[in-house]
């Protein structure tokens, strides 16, 4: 095996790096998880470019986040690097990772259950008792990218997190 | 500078803009908490589009204006939104009404815009249509419990959609600007925005049991800086600071 190139080794060191920046609205939840960061790749005058999407246009956690990610960048020390907004394709709930939902989930927000093409989708599974005897509060919760429920059986609110 | 381009992204940032400010004026005020939330998340959702918009528009213009001295610096006739959105919120109903026909008519054209010739508009519009999308669900289920609920409730909605339904006039009227942007690619036809706006408003006022009103003739367009009197007032609140301080950053 080769050792990594010097820039492989940056790219991976960013990763690495932005692995650790979290969600400020959701701890434990990091931007990597959430499906944020679009790219890590070289460009041609050495820097690294970083693709990073807002989850919601209006979502004030954005500014925060593209901060840290500036911050957690300069810290992991992977040379000169520019962080780029992405509008298109737009970000979707689809790409939270496996290892995403589950930190949702172990949250108490239950991850989005649908493919976000089908915005009418089936009951919410409670993700306390796991019935699926729900009902929406409010199509739009404390985060832009959050709707409120509740479970009839175990009877508790919960927060989902809206497919889009 | 592209003029007309320029006129044309003021148009759009505008409309969202405006109509998010007026949302945000619900904030602590609305009928219930779960409201409040809503009324408050489409407001947020519709200013990130207008900086987007804005921003866009500073940089086809420039002059080195930025998103925020295109919102707080402007007079009234500078502002190109459709004269819709910015009337006063009313009662909830009223305000109900209000975004359901902004909705509409904003699904329509980002749903057209998704493939404009213009890549920085066709990238808002990816973005935008999904949140709007939201909105409409939002706003066309309050529309269909108001309208088929208490004999109160729906002669307050009915009376709301007859009053606000002359601005709609204006959505659809193509004028030199409109007709530019189309022969480009940039922007849809107003005439195939309005067949879609028009079957899913009937749809939905047949569902709301609410009767669709006359078309009358209106001629006042805020797309041509034309504002109503209430329009003054709603600058003077959002740009109080930026006017009483200027230059004040975060």
């Amino acid at each position: 095996m080769n050792a990594p190139s010097p820039i492989d080794a940056r790219v991976e060191r960013a990763w690495a790096a932005l692995a650790c920046v979290d969600d400020p609205e959701i701890p434990g939840l990091s931007v990597v998880d959430l499906g944020v960061i679009r790219f890590v790749e070289p460009h041609a005058d050495g820097s690294l470019k970083v693709g990073l999407s807002p989850t919601y246009t209006g979502c004030p956690a954005t500014e925060v986040i593209g901060t840290l990610v500036e911050h957690a960048l300069a810290a992991a020390e992977v040379g000169s690097f520019q962080v780029k907004r992405v509008l298109a394709p737009a970000w979707t709930s689809d790409w939270i990772t496996a290892e995403g939902r589950r930190k949702l989930g172990l949250y108490g927000i239950m991850p989005p259950e649908h493919s976000s093409s089908s915005l009418h989708g089936r009951a919410v599974t409670c993700p306390r008792c796991q019935s699926t005897d729900t009902e929406t509060v409010s199509e739009f919760g404390s985060t832009p990218c959050k709707a409120l429920h509740r479970c009839r059986a175990c009877l508790e609110p919960f927060e989902y997190f809206k497919c889009i | 500078m592209n003029a007309d381009l320029y006129r044309y992204v003021l148009r759009l940032g505008d409309t969202s803009l405006v109509l998010g400010q007026r949302l945000g004026e619900w904030v602590g005020h609305a009928p219930a908490l779960e409201e409040d939330l809503g009324l408050a998340n489409i407001a947020l959702d519709l200013i990130g589009q207008a900086r987007l918009l804005l921003g866009y528009a500073g940089q086809i213009e420039n002059r080195g204006r930025t998103e925020d001295e295109l919102a707080f610096l402007r007079e009234p006739g500078e502002y190109f939104n459709l004269r819709l959105v910015e009337q006063p919120n009313g009662d909830f109903g009223t305000t109900i009404v209000r975004q359901v026909l902004a909705d509409a008519y904003q699904l329509e054209m980002y749903e057209r815009l998704l493939t404009s010739a213009d890549e920085h508009l066709a990238a808002v519009a990816c973005k935008a249509v999904k949140e709007t999308r939201y909105h409409l669900r939002y706003s066309g289920g309050w529309l269909v419990r108001l309208g088929d609920g208490t004999p109160e409730s729906h002669r307050r909605v009915q009376s709301a959609l007859n009053q606000l339904w002359p601005y709609t006039v204006e959505l659809f009227v193509e004028d030199e600007v409109d007709r530019a942007m189309v022969d480009r690619g940039i922007a849809p036809r107003l005439a195939d925005v309005q067949r879609q706006w028009n079957s899913r408003m009937d749809a939905l006022l047949a569902e709301a049991t609410l009767v669709r009103p006359g078309e009358r003739p209106y001629t006042w367009f805020g797309k041509h800086g034309q504002h109503s009197e209430h329009f003054g007032y709603l600058l003077a609140e959002m740009q109080y600071l930026q006017r009483a301080y200027p230059g004040a950053r975060w």
